[in-house]
């Protein structure tokens, strides 16, 4: 193809083609593409952000797997924030309740966000969350307190390797951010 | 057609509005050397409070300033500038053109770097002062803790970028249309190979960089969650980001000199390269592996062991590749005719210095190995092998070697090699004991360290300083012997000096080839 009569603009517009289509290749590619992979591979503990559905009946009595759960402030964030049991025995393929607590000690309304990751990262897979405060964001009043549910499925196919199963999550205050406003800078 | 032969213009307008390519490589060569001294002051500085255990000179949050403006400021001002200089000076003289294809491009490419410069040195002066989340910026440390210089910063990043594309699509352009008739791509030079590839990754990695610092942008300004995991983005995409921009980077900076040495070495040993295809086809196979390796910078943030080992694996594929180049370039020298004048000197001692720049690279590449070796010293003392006894030696072997080309004048021998044994002491010196208190578990990027580091410290400072301070001996040799220098008027400056370059008067008239040379 040749888009000039001067062969080095002809050369130049092609790389500037070129420039132009790695640069879009970085967000149409690579940014959905790590998304997709992560959840799709659990890497980095991600565990899906929808609500698990297909639910099977089968429940595996003959193995029991530890669920341990664990609670972290991100910087900065002042919420009293942790799970009510820090561990749970269930057997795969049943469908298991627990509940978050969560207080805001502050004198003003916040919204926070919970962003779960599990350990080991090959086990998220197999951890299905039929029902999870972290799919949405979770404002509360000054002074106000709340039960987090969290309804979840451990998968029969849980590699047999696998005893302990670490749910994480990271409280992150989003106040400035579900306001429209930009970061606090 | 006017007068074909003028000189240059008088006065500051020759060199704001020039678009000859002797000019601009002229002017690109001084810039990354004046860039060279801000990096190194503050390498001295970085050095300085390093000197002993304890904080003695500077602040940690300064202290965090100097090591990631060093870092910026010796891969983006110093070393990627100085090779871009040397293609302007050397590509159309080594091809048989008589400039660069787009010489109003050149012009630009160069002139927005200085400005840029000035604003990144400036943001040293801000409130909060400069970046400080190292030369890597790894989010949140470079959006959510950042310093507000962070979008000047962005800004400098997305001009050098622009610099770097019109630069490379010049030299592209350039090599693919301007050759002297019979100069097929297997008669090139292999520096004018090298850096034909070095620019088609330049191409394809600057503008991942320019969306990288976009994202951070737009993370830190219009509200988007790419790097923040309180919106649903990951901290973990930055790294795959950049390094995917990074690896590709560190041959963008090392292949030129790859092509410097192998000018150099044949000259000083009197016998043609030896292997030129398989040099060329090394190049090629060292630039598409860059694409594939850049997790082997991320071993430890938490990747599937397929991962882990894929990384592993195709990471050490690139020495397969790298081994051809050593051992062609020791080939080369092998039964040759050998003296060693200080282009030579600095070529050996890239030689020698690189290759165990590549050994320490091949540890680091072992992915469990690399758990205990990672954002370690020994990592420091890996990339500074690679990166200043690798591309900065090859550029003062390139200076020698061409410099009296460029101005008619020879430098003195015996100041040059002076300089070469003072860089060479002073920098194994600085950088050799960094492996060890590597090894043993200091980590990089800190201002004050445990005591029974203090000794390797203290050697690594004063080697520092020593390196540090043969640079000026360096820029008075240049400096004297541009204006006092022996003259010499011999088209063919070394004996054993092959290429086109070497068929021109010395010193090379400004404009070269209006008639394109016979190649045969």
């Amino acid at each position: 193809m040749k888009l000039s009569n001067n062969p080095a603009i002809d050369t130049a517009t092609k790389l500037v083609a070129v420039a132009v289509m790695m640069f879009a290749f970085v967000f149409v590619v690579m940014v959905p593409l790590y998304n997709v992979l992560c959840d799709a591979l659990g890497i980095n503990g991600k565990t899906s952000g929808e609500a698990y559905t297909s639910v099977q009946a089968a429940v595996d009595e003959s193995r029991l797997v530890s669920i341990q759960f664990v609670a972290t402030n991100n910087e900065g964030m002042p919420w009293e924030f942790g799970p009510t049991v820090s561990v749970m025995k269930v057997h795969p393929g049943a469908v298991n309740d627990t509940v978050f607590h969560a207080r805001n000690p502050l004198a003003r309304d916040m919204v926070g966000q919970a962003i779960p990751s599990v350990s080991p990262s090959r086990a998220a897979a197999y951890f299905h969350k039929t029902e999870c405060f972290c799919f949405n964001q979770q404002p509360l009043a000054a002074g106000a307190e709340a039960e987090l549910p969290l309804q979840y499925i451990v998968d029969q196919d849980l590699p047999a390797d696998i005893h302990t199963i670490t749910l994480s999550y990271t409280i992150f205050d989003v106040t400035d951010m579900t306001r429209g406003a930009v970061a606090n800078r | 057609m006017g007068d074909h032969h003028h000189g240059p213009a008088k006065g500051l307008s020759r060199w704001l509005f020039t678009t000859n390519h002797k000019d601009i490589g002229t002017m690109y060569l001084w810039f990354s050397f004046a860039m060279f001294i801000l990096g190194g002051a503050f390498a001295m500085i970085i050095r300085a409070e390093l000197f002993q255990p304890g904080l003695q000179l500077v602040e940690p949050a300064f202290f965090n300033q100097m090591t990631t403006m060093h870092g910026l400021v010796m891969v983006f001002g110093a070393i990627m500038p100085s090779f871009v200089g040397l293609a302007n000076w050397l590509i159309p003289m080594m091809i048989g053109a008589p400039d660069m294809a787009l010489p109003r491009m050149n012009n630009w490419s160069f002139w927005i770097l200085p400005p840029t410069f000035l604003l990144l040195a400036s943001t040293l002066f801000m409130e909060g002062g400069a970046p400080a989340a190292g030369w890597t910026f790894y989010a949140p440390l470079s959006t959510t803790y950042a310093a507000p210089s962070v979008t000047y910063f962005i800004f400098c990043v997305h001009v050098l970028g622009l610099s770097s594309i019109m630069g490379s699509i010049n030299i592209i352009a350039t090599v693919m249309n301007m050759r002297a008739p019979g100069m097929t791509y297997m008669k090139m030079p292999l520096f004018v190979w090298t850096w034909l590839i070095t620019a088609f990754l330049l191409v394809a990695v600057m503008p991942v960089l320019a969306g990288a610092v976009t994202m951070m942008l737009m993370d830190v300004h219009f509200g988007t969650s790419f790097f923040s995991a309180a919106g649903g983005g990951d901290p973990v995409l930055f790294q795959h980001v950049f390094w995917f921009f990074g690896h590709p980077e560190v041959y963008i900076i090392i292949l030129p000199a790859f092509g410097v040495v192998s000018q150099i070495i044949p000259a000083f040993s009197r016998k043609p390269l030896f292997g030129y295809d398989s040099m060329v086809y090394a190049t090629a196979s060292i630039a598409f592996l860059s694409f594939i390796v850049w997790a082997h910078h991320m071993f430890t943030v938490g990747m599937p062991v397929a991962g882990e080992l894929f990384f592993m694996y195709a990471t050490m594929l690139i020495a397969v590749p790298t081994g051809v180049k050593v051992f062609n370039w020791v080939t080369t020298m092998w039964r040759g005719s050998l003296s060693f004048e200080t282009p030579m000197l600095f070529s050996i001692g890239f030689l020698v210095l690189f290759t165990i720049g590549g050994f320490t690279g091949l540890m680091l590449s072992i992915a469990p190995a690399d758990f205990q070796y990672h954002d370690s010293y020994f990592v420091v003392a890996h990339f500074h092998y690679v990166m200043v006894a690798g591309a900065v030696f090859s550029m003062s072997a390139a200076v020698y070697f061409w410099l009296p080309k460029w101005c008619g004048r020879m430098y003195n021998e015996t100041m040059g090699k002076t300089h070469f044994w003072i860089s060479f002491i002073g920098f194994n010196l600085a950088f050799f004991p960094q492996h060890f208190v590597g090894l043993a578990g200091m980590p990089r990027r800190i201002p004050d360290y445990a005591l029974q580091f203090a000794d390797f410290n203290m050697m690594s400072s004063i080697g520092a300083f020593i390196y540090g301070l043969s640079q000026i001996l360096f820029l008075y040799n240049v400096i004297a012997t541009i204006v006092a220098g022996k003259r010499v008027s011999e088209p063919k400056v070394w004996d054993g000096a092959e290429g086109l370059e070497w068929t021109i008067p010395t010193p090379a008239p400004y404009h070269t080839f209006e008639v394109p040379p016979a190649v045969k």
